[in-house]
């Protein structure tokens, strides 16, 4: 085009440096500084039995606090790569989907820290002599937190694909390949994302849990926040709890500002709903990077590469030649693939049966089964008591669309904030009050959780039209009347979805929730999360999988019965 | 004189419904595309017509026949074969240049070569300007000019256009066609044929060199007409105007019954597609037939435009009236039946007391419920019985069009209730009572 343009000098004055290249510069140096320290870290050689050095100092937390986030990084890019994996496998394959689904369905039940026993010593014996095994069984509790309920979005995400999108795609010929990154995993962005955010909340909660390992009778503490804080409640040190809480604050707000805000403001791009909508996140981070032209320039190569690569994977062949002639496909693989499943199923069964008759014997069982029970009444109350606390205050927020944004900042941001960290003084307390375990652990068990009602329902109620509010104070409702025709229906379908959240981090919660150690000093209250907390800290393999099996057993046939039966009935008739 | 580009040879297509059965979608389709034409397709919806299109496009691979392009089977989306869609079909991620560039990519084009086609096509299609934006800052027009230049880009031999200005208002709708029209005859395309599937039957006539009307269930070339006016058409010629009536003549051929029967003629079965149309519309366009100037028999045309509503939907207005036995349909012509006229005179309960009895005699799925409940002692029953009696004749969808449209008729004429809930069916309650004393 214009290349006379070239020669003129101040081409080169504007294309230098502009002045937000010179601040991003040391930061970005920093920034890859930090990250090759820590990753050094994570390798250095290490003997099982070594004890770590690991101080309470509160200078060392921002160190700890690198490491702790370097490892939720980690964890956050194998649960993306596995989502997508997921995603393109039961997309494209029947077969695949017919087991990768319920396999997810049941990976999503499991209670995350029972992982954790079981996978550590494989990670150990795969990595012999470095801190890397360690570091990857913790990596790995927190991947399993992470990746279900994305890989369930990303996959729901590329279902939902548009079917005039997909013919669009097939017209222009796009392979494979150039399909899933022109279409499908865009498509499927916006969803991931919020499940990426979802996820890391529960992430930060669980890396406290598993970064104090204890396996064959030694406990590893891996530098990290969560060591830290398991320091600290050996030695019953509450100034250490209380700097712990300060430097997860600042991480989480870190987190915030630093990748969500940020990325959540890029992704807006990606909403489908092609009209205005909900107003755009904003990000300053962003607003930074693409003002600066050499983040400008690394991105465009990232695009360039991407593109490089579509001219590698392409068709080249279009659709009169022998090569798309269709194969005649025949139904035997099918069954015999049916067959092989059904088979790796009973024997599945057989092996279990065995187990239960062998090695811990169907008395345990039953008594499991009952612990479940007091678990499953404790979740079941304790939803109760939060949704007849946070509707009123969520209708009320939701209906002040000036409140309802911060609100929901502030919320999101509770949310985030792991709740074990305030373990402690719970146990202080109810060791100085002398109060019943049985009941007042159990409020610990929602503490983490009940933030998910809350934010669904301001959302809920943010979206009630105007009108409707209008019609409401028109024929004046009022009272109890306005809620049940009214507020409640409303809101009721966003009160739902938060409600299945809730649900499902409260049988999570409930192995940390149920057994609180203060130092010496062991609170303990009846069910199967401290069933299965008492088991991992004694070491007892069969019950820890027996444990881990009754909880999915609760947790599916509750999603089953209860939740996905809500959650149609709304679908069906409640929403505007 | 013309080559074939694209021959259907009694192409087939069938779906398979939900009980298993085979449901015939196309029929033994036999159609040719020539060098040099336009042809469009007319048909209601649910004729095939889409079907058909798809099956050209590479997207469909038919169950029968053959689909030849330039004598070669289609297995797949070929080369020289470009579509628009309905919806537009953006990426709604990508810039209008990228929108464009798609397909170029997918080809593997150096980025120089693939920018500067796609400037090309933009600034032909009157986008330049817009190429950085995104599908959502534009219009619904613009939208689509951005879906014919990414199909023009490819510089196609032939162009596929699926409904593509139903989304648009009409005044939007008719500058693009001129506008592709324009490039078609200035011969700035290297493009040789295109296929129009429509529902406007004006569209259709101003168009295309011949007008394809499909019927339905299944579908099939009913009629052809060729039209061999010179472009640009004045929608006002007189020429063009008689076109239009005689397509409608056509559409409305036969004994005009709803659905399937529409050339078998005779009385509707029990498990035929019922017109989706709202009672307040039927009323509304019968007041309109009975009164000035039409007084009772109107050309359809002429009705569309008083009536403001599109083709299609009068065309389903009409089916449902003259399956009511409230007009007759007569070459293109609606007439208003005695019973129709006394519709349209009379108050509230009168004419909810001649709908209830019209359904019965002529809506056999109507009657059907209205026994059963009748017959039934406790003068309930749940909607999934007659879903299921459905399922073996129609798609899901029709299926629950179908029972949807039968319930509020059945309701409006006080034949039966139903609750949403429950999904149950029941006999109104007053006559409930009446019948116990």
């Amino acid at each position: 085009m214009s290349e006379h343009k070239q020669f003129f000098p101040r081409q080169i004055v504007e294309t230098g440096w502009n002045r937000w290249d010179w601040a991003l510069l040391p930061m970005i140096l920093a920034i890859l500084v930090l990250l090759a320290y820590g990753g050094e870290q994570m390798v250095r050689p290490y003997q099982l039995g070594e004890t770590l050095p690991l101080s309470l100092a509160p200078e060392y937390l921002p160190y700890y606090l690198l490491r702790t986030t370097l490892r939720m990084f980690i964890a956050l890019g194998a649960s993306i790569v596995f989502s997508c994996i997921f995603a393109v496998l039961a997309t494209k394959y029947r077969a695949a989907e017919k087991i990768l689904l319920p396999m997810l369905d049941i990976l999503q039940s499991i209670p995350i820290l029972g992982f954790l026993s079981i996978t550590v010593t494989a990670f150990i014996a795969l990595f012999p002599g470095s801190l890397l095994g360690v570091e990857c069984a913790a990596i790995f509790a927190i991947f399993t937190s992470q990746a279900w309920n994305m890989a369930f979005s990303a996959y729901q995400g590329f279902r939902s694909v548009p079917a005039e999108l997909k013919e669009a795609a097939s017209v222009f010929k796009l392979s494979a390949w150039q399909r899933f990154w022109r279409l499908e995993l865009p498509f499927a962005t916006p969803g991931l994302l919020w499940n990426m955010m979802m996820s890391m909340s529960g992430g930060w909660f669980f890396v406290v849990a598993s970064e104090a390992i204890s396996v064959s009778n030694q406990s590893i503490k891996l530098p990290g926040i969560g060591s830290y804080i398991a320091l600290a409640i050996e030695q019953r040190n509450l100034h250490a709890i209380g700097w712990a809480i300060c430097a997860m604050l600042i991480g989480v707000i870190l987190y915030d500002q630093l990748f969500f805000r940020p990325l959540l403001a890029w992704a807006d791009k990606f909403r489908f709903e092609e009209s205005g909508g909900e107003t755009a996140q904003n990000s300053w981070l962003l607003n930074w990077l693409r003002n600066t032209e050499r983040t400008q320039e690394i991105a465009l190569a990232a695009g360039r590469l991407l593109e490089r690569s579509f001219l590698l994977f392409r068709l080249n062949f279009d659709g009169t030649s022998i090569r798309a002639q269709p194969r005649t496909s025949s139904a035997t693989p099918a069954r015999v693939w049916d067959a092989v499943v059904a088979a790796v199923v009973f024997y599945a069964l057989w092996v279990l049966v065995h187990f239960i008759h062998s090695e811990v014997g169907l008395s345990e069982v039953v008594r499991v089964f009952v612990l479940g029970f007091y678990t499953m009444t404790r979740v079941i109350v304790l939803i109760f008591l939060a949704a007849l606390i946070w509707i009123p205050v969520g209708v009320w927020l939701g209906m002040n669309p000036r409140l309802a944004g911060r609100a929901q900042a502030v919320i999101q941001f509770l949310a985030a904030f792991p709740a074990n960290l305030t373990f402690p003084v719970a146990v202080f307390l109810l060791v100085r009050f002398s109060l019943n375990p049985d009941i007042w652990l159990s409020p610990l068990m929602i503490l983490g959780t009940q933030w998910y009602i809350l934010f669904n329902v301001i959302a809920g109620a943010s979206t009630i039209p105007t009108e409707l509010h209008y019609a409401a104070q028109n024929f004046g409702l009022r009272g109890r009347l306005k809620w049940r025709r009214y507020l409640l229906p409303a809101i009721f379908p966003s009160f739902v979805t938060g409600a299945i959240t809730a649900s499902g981090g409260s049988w999570n919660a409930s192995i940390v929730a149920e057994y609180v150690t203060w130092g010496n000093t062991t609170l303990k209250a009846h069910g199967i999360g401290s069933y299965i907390a008492e088991m991992t800290a004694a070491g007892d393999f069969p019950r820890i999988a027996l444990g881990i099996g009754v909880m999915c057993v609760f947790v599916m046939g509750f999603n089953h019965f209860v939740w996905r039966r809500l959650y149609r009935l709304t679908e069906n008739r409640l929403h505007f | 004189m013309s080559t074939p580009i694209i021959e259907l040879k009694s192409v087939g297509k069938s779906f398979r419904s939900a009980d298993g059965s085979a449901r015939s979608i196309l029929e033994n389709v036999d159609f040719t595309l020539n060098e040099g034409e336009i042809v469009a397709l007319l048909g209601k919806s649910g004729s095939g017509k889409s079907t058909m299109l798809r099956i050209m496009a590479g997207l469909i691979a038919a169950d029968s026949g053959q689909a030849l392009y330039r004598g070669l089977p289609i297995y797949g989306p070929a080369n020289g074969i470009s579509m628009v869609f309905q919806s537009f079909a953006l990426f709604p991620w990508l810039t209008v240049q990228k929108n464009v560039e798609l397909g170029l990519e997918a080809k593997g084009l150096a980025p120089d070569e693939r920018v500067q086609r796609a400037e090309a096509a933009i600034e032909m299609i009157g986008l330049s300007g817009f190429e950085g934006a995104l599908p959502r800052e534009l219009s619904g027009g613009m939208r689509q000019r951005v879906g014919i230049a990414r199909a023009l880009v490819m510089e196609p031999e032939i162009l596929l256009m699926d409904e593509a200005f139903s989304a648009l208002d009409v005044l939007t709708g008719e500058r693009l066609r001129e506008d592709i029209l324009e490039l078609w005859e200035s011969g700035r395309i290297p493009t040789k044929a295109i296929l129009v599937v429509s529902h406007n039957i004006e569209e259709a006539v101003m168009m295309a060199d011949r007008v394809l009307v499909f019927a339905s269930d299944p579908g099939r070339v009913r009629d052809e007409l060729p039209v061999k006016l010179s472009r640009p058409r004045e929608v006002e010629s007189s020429e063009v105007r008689s076109l239009i009536d005689k397509v409608y003549g056509l559409m409305t051929a036969g004994a005009m019954r709803a659905g399937r029967s529409t050339d078998k003629g005779g009385k509707m079965g029990l498990g035929d597609r019922l017109p989706e149309v709202e009672i307040s519309r039927m009323e509304g366009t019968l007041e309109i037939l009975a009164d000035e100037p039409f007084r009772g028999r109107a050309d359809l045309p002429k009705l569309a435009e008083e009536t403001e509503l599109s083709d299609h939907e009068l065309l389903d207005v009409a089916s449902a009236l003259t399956l009511l036995g409230f007009a007759l349909l007569d070459q293109g012509d609606i007439i208003l039946t005695p019973l129709g006229a006394q519709y349209a005179q009379a108050g509230n309960p009168e004419r909810k007391m001649i709908f209830g009895r019209q359904l019965l005699e002529n809506v056999p799925l109507v009657a059907y419920i209205r026994h059963g409940l009748a017959q039934d002692p406790s003068g309930d029953l749940h909607e999934d019985l007659f879903l299921r009696l459905l399922r073996f004749t129609l798609n899901e969808a029709d299926t629950l069009s179908v029972l949807r449209v039968a319930i509020e008729w059945g309701r409006y004429g006080d034949l039966f209730e139903y609750n949403f809930n429950t999904g149950i069916l029941n006999m109104p309650k007053d006559e409930e009572t009446s019948a116990e004393r």
